[in-house]
């Protein structure tokens, strides 16, 4: 019905009628959208992710060039990535390449943290956003002064909850936890459990002050993703740092083999992840 | 709080269609999201709002249609139905159950004008 008065008539005859015979200012007294426009179906059909997912392929094509290894560390704030990155490019700065991307929603502190230490570092500020995505990524690679056979850490912002949904090109998610939280996290966010592939149990030299269930905490972790590697360590003490030292020495090792069966290739998604599922 | 980031891309395609497709208002949005997606459908309905003010698809309606989630048992190799991230096989009891579906969320129709 008509818009303006009510009067059962379809706006849009009269308009066009008065339009041919030139009456303009009728016309531009009638509000456009008060035309009454037959709504039309459209099919669309587009996952919401898609977009993501192809900027992904991308960043996973530019290591996979250069036998790169790049890992996404995730965690809640405070887990202590920044001081475990520290330490680890201290243990391996004579021994490998390596470079970090830093995700905060602000400051630039722990890229400095990192430079300070002779690596390149750059920070990505997501301002208000809760994650990295891979179009961020891309962005920094293109910053980047990559070096071949180099290790790549990209520091997500500490949020256990939506940097699980975003795929960053990376050969795994590490995900951090430290034995200062509830030893039930991995049963609360299941999400980023199920992503990773190896979990780092961090601040392991505070275990005897606190009444963290390690073992505990490990199950609830093997729940939920039950092919997922766990070590122990404290960045702080050094304890249990050699072992991750050497899961990345062979991960690395793994990539530039670029053995085709290698889990950690490239060119492979985690496999719990669901990247080769059904699409819906 | 990345549901404001999939609003964002739902805004993205829909300015795509609109484009593409000769369109100047969206009246509704229908939305597949899978349950194993980790997508609340609330805080969806809330950044779609809030993402879809002053644009073409202002005041627009949000379908949501879930989609169930499967899964396949990489032990026994049942396909199984999935409704938590955290489910046991049904067949076997194990639990290295692998997600094949429901774990997407995808934009599926428009009402345009």
């Amino acid at each position: 019905m008509c818009g303006t008065c009510g009067c059962g008539q379809p706006l849009l005859k009269p308009l066009q009628r008065k339009s041919a015979q030139g009456a303009v200012q009728y016309r531009a007294i009638v509000p456009v959208e008060a035309a009454p426009v037959e709504a039309r179906r459209i099919v669309v059909e587009r996952d919401l992710l898609a977009e993501n997912d192809a900027l992904a392929a991308d960043n996973r094509a530019f290591f996979a060039a250069r036998d790169m290894l790049a890992l996404n560390l995730v965690s809640s704030p405070g887990s202590g990535k920044t001081t475990l990155l520290v330490r680890t490019i201290e243990a391996l700065k004579e021994k490998a390449a390596m470079a970090v991307i830093e995700g905060d929603q602000q400051t630039d502190n722990d890229a400095a943290r990192i430079r300070a230490t002779g690596v390149q570092a750059i920070q990505i500020n997501t301002g208000k956003g809760c994650h990295l995505d891979a179009g961020m990524v891309g962005h920094a690679l293109q910053q980047l002064d990559a070096q071949e056979k180099s290790l790549l850490f990209i520091e997500n912002v500490g949020n256990l909850v939506c940097p699980a949904a975003f795929d960053l090109g990376e050969a795994a998610k590490v995900v951090v936890l430290s034995v200062t939280e509830g030893e039930d996290k991995p049963l609360k966010y299941p999400d980023m459990f199920r992503a990773a592939r190896l979990m780092l149990l961090n601040k392991c030299d505070l275990l005897p002050y606190l009444s963290f269930d390690v073992e505990q905490a490990e199950t609830y972790a093997r729940r939920v993703n039950p092919d997922i590697e766990i070590i122990r360590l404290s960045a702080t003490s050094g304890e249990g740092m050699e072992e991750w030292l050497n899961w990345l020495v062979d991960a690395q090792q793994a990539v530039i083999a670029d053995a085709p069966d290698n889990p950690l290739n490239p060119i492979f998604p985690s496999p719990m992840q669901g990247e080769g599922s059904v699409v819906i | 709080m990345h549901e404001l980031s999939l609003a964002e891309n739902v805004m993205r395609i829909i300015e795509d269609e609109a484009i593409a497709q000769q369109f100047r208002r969206v009246r509704s949005v229908t939305l597949e999201v899978g349950k194993l997606a980790a997508v609340e459908p609330e805080a969806m309905r809330f950044a779609f709002a809030a993402v879809t003010r002053d644009t073409l698809a202002h005041g627009a309606r949000l379908e949501l249609i879930e989609i169930p989630g499967q899964g396949c048992c990489a032990d026994c190799a049942a396909t199984v139905a999935m409704d938590e991230i955290l489910a046991l096989c049904p067949q076997c009891g194990s639990g290295r159950v692998r997600v094949t579906g429901g774990d997407r969320m995808r934009v599926l129709e428009l009402e345009a004008e």
